[in-house]
C-alpha cells in the first residue's frame, strides 16, 4: 500500500466568513460546568467542541475522546480588537494607503512597477522583503494622496496595539473601516496575497474558540478540575464581552464603553501572545504568566520543537551503562528486566504460526507479552488467558515478543552529536541492570562509565530492522566520515596491554601462551622460537589477518635518522604477511582515532573482518595486561630524595631568573621585543622561564621514574595521562593561569594577588607559581591560586557546551535539506537550488577515502607491484 | 609524460591524477603495470564515491559541529607570528561560519615584490607607511591652557624612525583640524581661537585621532623574513588600501576578514577564503576534519552570489519552508508573515515532513521503487 501523502500546506488568515462557517456554536457564557460536574451548553466546554472524558460522545461527530479531534466554536465580539501579531504591520499599511479614499499612497503605474517585480520574485522563489520595505518607506513620506488630493495625517504607532493620528487615538472600529477601503489589487504592492488574507481580517470581529481537546482541563487528587491556561483566558475574553454588550446595551457613558474596549483588547492580545512588551503578561492566580498561544509555539519545549520535531517514543529503556570486554563490539548487554518489559513485534503468517504460539504459550523470559489481533485489539498475554489465545491465534495478528539475544537494537547517547551516537547493536540479554557494552565502543558514543546512561530503542517493522542492521551496524561505523579514519579502537588497557605485550622481545612458556590466546578462536599456535618459548609479538601475529605495512609508533622519539627495524626503541612497526616482526603496538596501531592497523585491514578486508579483529584484539590486550599484572598508586610517583633535591634546585634557579628579570625590569634595563611593549616583555620571560623550569623538573622526574613506571607506560603507549599529569604529579605542578596570564586580579588597589604578598609583587610565587607537586601537597597559598586556574577551566567548559552546540543547531538546520543526487550534484531540495556540481570536487565519500585523499594510490602501487 | 595517454583514458580528477602520476614516475614504473594501477585506481574511486541519496549536508554539519565540543574557548593565542594575537578556537570557528562584518582580530599577511622582498630595508619603509601613525607615536603632547593651545613637542628620534617630515606632520594635522599650526623653535604649537576649555580638549581629542602616515585600520605592523623574504604581519585589515601602496605583491597578501575579501575580491574568493580559515582554525586544535565537509558548508553560504551567515539572518533564515524556519527560530513571526504572504509549503526538506509525519526524502527514504507483494490483496 502506498501511503498518502500530503503535498503541500498553505497558510492564511482565518476570515470572519471562514471562523463562523468552521465553528460548530457560539459561546456565550463564561461559565464552564454545572454544580453537578456536566459541561454547560453554550459554554466553554460544550460538549459539541469535542470531548475529553472517557465515556461521553461528542454531540457535533458523535465520537468518543481519542476518537473526537474537536470542533471550533465562536464568539462575536462587540467590538473590534487588533490582532497582536499584525499591530506593526497595520500600522504600517495605514500610513500607506489614504486615509479617505483608501488607496495606495503611490500612482498607478508605480505601483504596478513594484507589484511586477514582487510577482517576479515570486516567480524565482527569492525573497522580496526588501521590495514592500520599500513601498512603506516611500509611501509613508507622501503627504498628498494621487488618487482624491486628502492630505495625509502620520499615523503614530505605539506599542502594542494603540494608534494616533496627529493627537487623536484611532480605535480599532476607525482602524477597520480604513482597512476595509482598500481595493485588493493594492495590496499586492505590500507583499499580501488578497486570496489568502484582506487587511481588515487582521483586526478580529469574531473570535475562534479552541476545541477541548486543544485545552483538556486535568482533575485534580482531590477531584477538582483545573482548567487549562487557554481557558482560563477564554473565560476572560467572554466575560468582558459580555460585559461589554451590556453596558453597551444600556447606554453606559463612553468612558466606561472605552476602558471595557481596551479590557478586551488586552485579553485578546494576551490570550494571543503572553509575552507582548508594554503590557504586563497575565497572570494566574498563583501569579505564574499563563501560557498562552505564542507561547505553546515557541521555544525548545514549544509545539515545533518540542512536539513536532522531536517525539516522545515507545519501546524504548534507559540506564547506567558498564564494560564488558567480552562481548563484541556490536552487542549491547540487556538486563533481564529491561529485555522482559520491551517487545518486537511477530507478524504471524502461515510459516511462523507454530513459533508464535510457542512463544505465547512460554512462560518464561522469551513470551509473549501483547497480542494484536487484526482489528487492533490490543490483548495482554496472562496466565489466564494464555493458552485462549493460542488457540485462537492466526496469520494476520502481530505477536509481541520480548527482547532476546540476537534482536538487533539502536543505542544512543545524548548529546548526539554525530551519526556514531546512535548505532545498531545486537541483543544479549545479560543479568543485573546495567546496559553492557565493549570499551572499545566508547570513542563514538564519547562515553565512560562514571555514571552515563544510554538509551535503548527496538525497532518495530522489518524495513527498520533491515535498515538497523544494513546501514547503522557498528561495523557500519568504524571509519569517521569526519575524516576517514577509524574511530572505534583500542582505549586505555587495551593499548597499555598490547604494549606490555609486543614491546621487546618477551618470553613466554606455552602455558602463558595458551592462557592469553584462551579466549580468542585461535586453533594452531605458531611455532615457537629456538629456545621454545613464545614472544609476545608472535602472540599479537596470531590475531592479524594478511597485511604488509610499516609505520611509525607512537612512542617514536623522533630521531632525526629512522633506523627503521633497528629502532633502539623497538618504536618502528613492521608487519609482514600479519606477521609483527618489529615495533611496539601503542596508540598509533589500535587506537581510536589513530589506529593504523585498524584502517588498513578496514580498507583491505572490510567492515566484518575489522569487527572481528578488535574484538580479538580487546580481549587479548585484556588477558595481556591481566597475564603482565598492571596496577598504578601513589608510591608509583615516588622520586628518590636525589631527584627532589635536583627538582628544587631547578626551581629555585628559575626564581631567581624570575627575581633577575624583575629587577632589570624595575630599572629599565629589560630590552622589549618587537613590537610588545615592557610590561607584556616581562611577563612573557616570566613565563618562559617558570615554563622551562617546570619541563626541567618534569625530566628529571621521568628519567628516575624510568620506563617501566606504570604511569609512564600509560603516558608514553598513550593509553592515559600525559607526560605532563606525571609531571604535575611527582614533580611540580607549575604557573596557573587565567586567560592565559599569571595571576594578576586581586587587590587591584594595592596591585597584589593576595595579602600575604608586598604590594606590587611580581615575583613567581606571588602571581601564581605552583612548585610543589599534587604529591606533595600544595600550599594555602598555592592551593587558592589553582582553584582560580581550575574555576576558569570549568567555566570555560560550560560555556563552549552551549555555544558549541548552538552552532550544532544553526550548521545542521542550514545544511539538512542537502543531498547528494543520482547526477553527482548536491542541491538544496526546498528550493532546488545547486549548491555543489559534484561533491567536495571529487564525489568522494569522506568516510571511505583514504584519510581525505580520494584513492590509496600506494597502496594500490604496492599492490600491484609485489603481484608481479 | 609517458603515463598521461593512460591515465586520460579513465574520468578522474585531477588531483587524483596528477598524484598518480606522481607515484608511477617515481618508481617509473613500466607500462603494463602502470596500466594495471590506474585500472585498479579507477576501480577504488569508483567504490570510494559518494552515493546517490546521501545526506550529504547532515554529515557536513556533524563532522564541522562535533569537534566544537573539543575546542578551547580561548580566545587570545600566538599563531604563526608571536607578536600578534589571533582569536582562535571555537569563537573563530563561530565567527567565520556568522561571516562577521568586524572580525575581532583582523589580521593581514602581505607579501611584497621582489625587489623589496630581499631587502630589510625596504621591507621595513612599506612597513612605515602603512602603519598607523599617531601623534602621539612620535611626539608629545601637552595642553596649555593658560594659552589656550596645544603644545606639540615632536620627538626626533622616533620621526626618524618612522621617516616622517616635520612639514607633512604639519600639513597633515593642518588638513585634520581645519586650523593653523605655528612652528615654533621646533615645536609645533595649535592656537585655540576662543576661550573655551571645552574647544580645547574636543581639539586635542580630534587631533590625536589624527593618522599622520598610513592607513587606519592597520594599527601595528612586524617584518619577518620567512625563508628568504621579508613578509609583512599586520594587526588589523583593509584589503582595498593595500591593493594600491607600491611594492606590495597583491595576488600573494591576504587578510583573514572574510566579508572584506567577499567586499573587494568577490564571492568566489569569499568562499576559498571560508575553507581556509576553517580548516586552519580546526587544524590548529588538533581536529581532523575533511576537506569535502567544510567545502560544502562554504558553498552553502555562498551558493547564490552573495555571502550568507550560518543561522537565522542568513542559510537557515532564508528558507524556503515556512515549517522548517518556524521550528529553527522566531516561530511565531514565521507563521504570522506566512499566512499575510499566502505562502505554500511544499513539504520538501527534512523537517517539514518529520512534522507532518511523512518520511523523509533522505538515504532509503529518497527511493522511489516499490515492491509488489505476492500473495493476499
Amino acid at each position: 500500500m502506498i501511503p498518502k501523502r500530503i503535498n503541500a500546506i498553505k497558510f492564511e488568515v482565518l476570515s470572519p466568513h471562514e471562523i463562523r462557517r468552521m465553528s460548530v456554536g457560539k459561546i456565550i457564557t463564561p461559565e464552564t460546568y454545572d454544580d453537578d460536574g456536566f459541561p454547560i451548553e453554550a459554554g466553554l466546554m460544550d460538549p459539541k467542541l469535542g470531548v475529553i472524558d472517557p465515556g461521553l460522545r461528542c454531540k457535533t461527530c458523535g465520537g468518543k475522546a481519542g476518537e473526537c479531534p474537536g470542533h471550533f466554536g465562536h464568539i462575536e465580539l462587540v467590538a473590534p480588537v487588533i490582532h497582536v501579531g499584525y499591530a506593526k504591520l497595520i500600522a504600517k499599511i495605514l500610513n500607506a494607503v489614504c486615509r479617505e479614499c483608501g488607496r495606495i499612497l503611490l500612482k498607478d503605474e508605480k505601483r504596478d512597477k513594484f507589484i511586477d517585480e514582487i510577482e517576479n520574485r515570486k516567480r524565482l522563489g527569492q525573497d522580496f522583503e526588501d521590495i514592500v520595505k520599500e513601498v512603506f518607506r516611500i509611501t509613508k513620506a507622501v503627504k498628498k494622496c494621487p488618487h482624491c488630493g486628502e492630505e495625509q495625517i502620520e499615523i503614530k504607532f505605539e506599542k502594542p496595539t494603540f494608534y494616533y493620528e496627529g493627537e487623536h487615538r484611532l480605535t480599532p472600529k476607525d482602524v477597520r473601516e480604513r482597512l476595509e477601503k482598500i481595493p485588493n489589487d493594492d495590496i499586492l504592492a505590500f507583499g499580501m496575497d488578497y486570496r489568502a488574507v484582506r487587511p481588515e481580517w487582521m483586526v478580529l470581529t469574531v473570535f475562534p474558540v479552541p476545541p477541548v481537546t486543544v485545552r483538556p482541563s486535568i482533575i485534580l487528587e482531590s477531584g477538582q478540575r483545573s482548567e487549562d491556561d487557554l481557558t482560563h483566558k477564554l473565560v476572560d475574553i467572554i466575560r468582558i464581552n459580555q460585559r461589554f454588550l451590556e453596558n453597551k446595551e444600556a447606554g453606559a457613558p463612553q468612558l466606561i464603553l472605552e476602558d471595557l474596549w481596551e479590557l478586551l483588547q488586552y485579553h485578546v492580545t494576551t490570550y494571543l501572545d503572553n509575552e507582548v512588551s508594554g503590557i504586563p503578561p497575565a497572570r494566574h492566580r498563583s501569579g505564574r504568566p499563563l501560557k498562552t498561544l505564542a507561547q505553546r509555539l515557541k521555544g525548545k519545549e514549544g509545539r515545533f520543537r518540542g512536539s513536532l520535531s522531536g517525539k516522545r517514543v515507545n519501546f524504548s529503556a534507559r540506564t547506567v551503562i558498564s564494560p564488558d570486554p567480552n562481548l563484541s563490539i556490536n552487542e549491547v548487554g540487556v538486563p533481564q528486566v529491561i529485555a522482559e518489559e520491551l517487545t518486537v513485534p511477530l507478524f504471524v503468517t502461515e510459516k511462523n504460526i507454530d513459533i508464535a504460539r510457542e512463544f505465547i504459550l512460554r512462560t518464561e523470559h522469551p513470551k509473549a507479552n501483547y497480542v494484536i489481533r487484526e482489528d487492533g485489539k490490543r490483548i495482554r498475554v496472562l496466565d489466564a488467558n494464555r493458552e485462549e489465545i493460542a488457540e485462537m491465534l492466526e496469520p494476520g495478528w502481530i505477536v509481541e515478543r520480548q527482547l532476546m539475544d540476537g534482536d538487533v537494537v539502536l543505542f544512543n547517547r545524548q548529546p548526539s552529536l554525530h551519526r556514531m551516537s546512535i548505532m545498531a547493536h545486537y541483543v544479549r540479554v545479560l543479568p543485573y541492570k546495567t546496559f553492557r557494552l565493549n570499551p572499545a565502543v566508547c570513542p563514538p558514543y564519547n562515553a565512560d562509565f562514571d555514571g552515563d546512561e544510554m538509551n535503548l530503542h527496538v525497532p518495530q517493522s522489518l524495513e527498520a530492522q533491515a535498515e538497523a542492521k544494513i546501514l547503522m551496524s557498528v561495523q557500519e561505523h568504524i571509519l569517521s566520515p569526519r575524516f576517514g579514519g577509524p574511530i572505534i579502537g583500542g582505549i586505555h588497557d587495551h593499548i597499555s596491554g598490547l604494549y606490555l605485550l609486543t614491546r621487546g622481545v618477551k618470553k613466554f612458556t606455552k602455558e602463558e601462551v595458551m592462557s592469553i590466546l584462551k579466549p580468542l578462536n585461535i586453533e594452531e599456535l605458531p611455532e615457537p622460537k629456538e629456545d621454545g618459548y613464545w614472544t609476545g609479538k608472535q602472540i599479537f601475529s596470531c590475531i592479524l589477518p594478511d597485511i604488509t605495512i610499516e609505520f611509525k609508533a607512537e612512542i617514536c622519539q623522533g630521531c632525526e635518522e629512522c633506523k627503521k627495524e633497528n629502532c633502539e626503541y623497538d618504536a618502528y612497526v613492521v608487519i609482514r604477511n600479519g606477521e609483527l616482526i618489529s615495533g611496539t603496538i601503542d596508540e598509533k596501531a589500535v587506537g581510536a582515532f589513530k589506529g593504523i592497523i585498524i584502517d588498513e585491514i578496514t580498507r583491505k578486508y572490510g567492515n566484518e573482518e575489522t569487527k572481528r579483529f578488535i574484538d580479538n584484539m580487546t580481549q587479548l590486550a585484556i588477558r595481556a595486561i591481566m597475564n603482565a599484572g598492571f596496577s598504578f598508586g601513589i608510591d608509583d610517583e615516588d622520586i628518590p630524595e636525589e631527584a627532589i633535591n635536583q627538582i628544587r634546585e631547578v626551581i629555585a634557579n628559575a626564581e631567581k631568573e624570575v627575581e633577575k628579570l624583575i629587577n632589570a625590569y624595575k630599572e629599565s634595563n629589560l630590552e622589549p621585543m618587537p613590537g610588545r611593549s615592557l610590561e607584556e616583555t616581562l611577563e612573557m620571560r616570566i613565563m618562559r622561564e617558570l615554563g622551562r623550569a617546570r619541563d626541567q623538573a618534569g625530566k628529571i622526574a621521568g628519567r628516575f621514574l624510568g620506563m617501566d613506571n606504570s604511569a609512564v607506560i600509560m603516558a608514553v603507549s598513550g593509553a592515559r595521562g600525559s607526560m605532563l599529569n606525571l609531571t604535575q604529579m611527582a614533580a611540580c605542578i607549575g604557573q596557573q593561569s587565567v586567560r592565559g596570564e599569571r595571576i594578576k586580579r586581586g587587590y587591584t588597589y594595592t596591585n597584589r594577588t593576595l595579602s600575604h604578598f608586598k604590594p606590587g609583587d611580581l615575583g613567581a610565587k606571588a602571581r601564581g607559581f605552583v612548585k610543589s607537586s599534587y604529591k606533595e601537597g600544595l600550599s594555602p597559598i598555592e592551593y587558592f591560586f589553582h582553584a582560580m586556574g581550575g574555576r576558569e577551566g570549568l567555566v570555560d567548559t560550560a560555556v563552549r557546551t552551549s555555544q558549541s552546540g548552538y552552532l550544532q543547531r544553526r550548521l545542521i538546520n542550514a545544511l539538512q535539506d542537502l543531498k547528494v543526487e543520482y547526477d553527482g550534484t548536491v542541491r538544496e531540495q526546498t528550493s532546488g537550488m545547486l549548491v555543489q556540481f559534484r561533491y567536495g570536487e571529487d564525489g568522494i565519500d569522506a568516510m571511505k577515502s583514504f584519510r581525505g585523499k580520494a584513492v590509496d594510490v600506494k597502496r594500490i602501487v604496492a599492490e600491484v607491484l609485489n603481484k608481479e | 609524460m609517458k603515463y598521461d595517454s593512460l591515465l586520460n583514458k579513465y574520468p578522474l580528477p585531477k588531483t587524483l591524477k596528477e598524484e598518480i602520476k606522481q607515484e608511477l614516475e617515481k618508481l617509473n614504473v613500466n607500462k603494463t603495470a602502470a596500466k594495471k594501477i590506474i585500472e585498479r585506481c579507477y576501480e577504488m574511486y569508483l567504490k570510494n564515491l559518494m552515493e546517490p541519496g546521501e545526506a550529504a549536508g547532515i554529515i557536513a554539519a556533524q563532522s564541522m559541529g562535533e569537534p566544537g565540543t573539543q575546542m578551547t574557548m580561548r580566545t587570545f593565542h600566538y599563531a604563526g607570528v608571536a607578536e600578534i594575537d589571533v582569536t582562535l578556537g571555537l569563537p573563530r570557528l563561530i565567527e567565520i561560519l556568522d561571516v562577521r562584518k568586524n572580525p575581532s582580530t583582523p589580521m593581514m599577511t602581505i607579501r611584497l615584490t621582489e625587489e623589496y622582498a630581499k631587502d630589510r630595508e625596504k621591507a621595513r619603509e612599506i612597513a612605515n607607511k602603512i602603519e598607523a601613525t599617531y601623534i602621539l607615536d612620535i611626539a608629545d603632547v601637552a595642553t596649555d591652557i593658560r594659552h589656550m593651545r596645544i603644545v606639540i613637542n615632536l620627538d626626533e628620534k622616533a620621526l626618524e624612525r618612522k621617516q616622517i617630515k616635520v612639514e607633512d606632520v604639519k600639513k597633515k594635522i593642518e588638513k585634520g583640524l581645519k586650523t593653523e599650526v605655528v612652528e615654533e623653535d621646533g615645536k609645533l604649537i595649535i592656537q585655540i581661537s576662543e576661550p573655551s576649555f571645552k574647544k580645547l580638549m574636543d581639539t586635542f581629542d580630534k587631533l590625536k585621532n589624527i593618522v599622520l602616515v598610513g592607513i587606519k585600520e592597520i594599527r601595528r605592523v612586524i617584518v619577518r623574513k620567512e625563508n628568504d623574504e621579508y613578509v609583512l604581519y599586520t594587526e588589523g585589515s583593509n584589503l582595498k588600501k593595500i591593493m594600491r601602496v607600491k611594492g606590495i605583491d597583491f595576488a600573494r597578501t591576504t587578510t583573514n576578514n572574510i566579508y572584506e575579501i567577499y567586499e573587494v575580491l568577490g564571492i568566489e574568493a569569499a568562499r576559498n577564503a571560508i575553507i581556509k580559515e576553517a580548516i586552519s582554525t580546526l587544524e590548529e586544535q588538533g581536529l581532523e576534519v575533511d576537506a569535502r565537509h567544510i567545502m560544502l558548508v562554504a558553498d552553502v553560504m555562498t551558493a547564490d552570489g552573495e555571502l550568507k551567515q550560518i543561522g537565522r539572518h542568513g542559510v537557515a533564515g532564508e528558507k524556503h519552508s515556512i515549517l522548517a524556519r518556524a521550528a529553527f527560530e522566531m516561530t511565531v513571526n514565521n507563521l504570522l508573515d506566512a499566512a499575510i504572504k499566502g505562502d505554500v509549503d511544499l513539504l520538501r526538506g527534512i523537517t517539514e515532513n518529520i512534522i507532518v509525519g511523512q518520511p523523509i526524502k533522505l538515504g532509503t527514504g529518497d527511493v522511489e521503487l516499490i515492491a509488489r507483494l505476492g500473495g493476499r490483496r
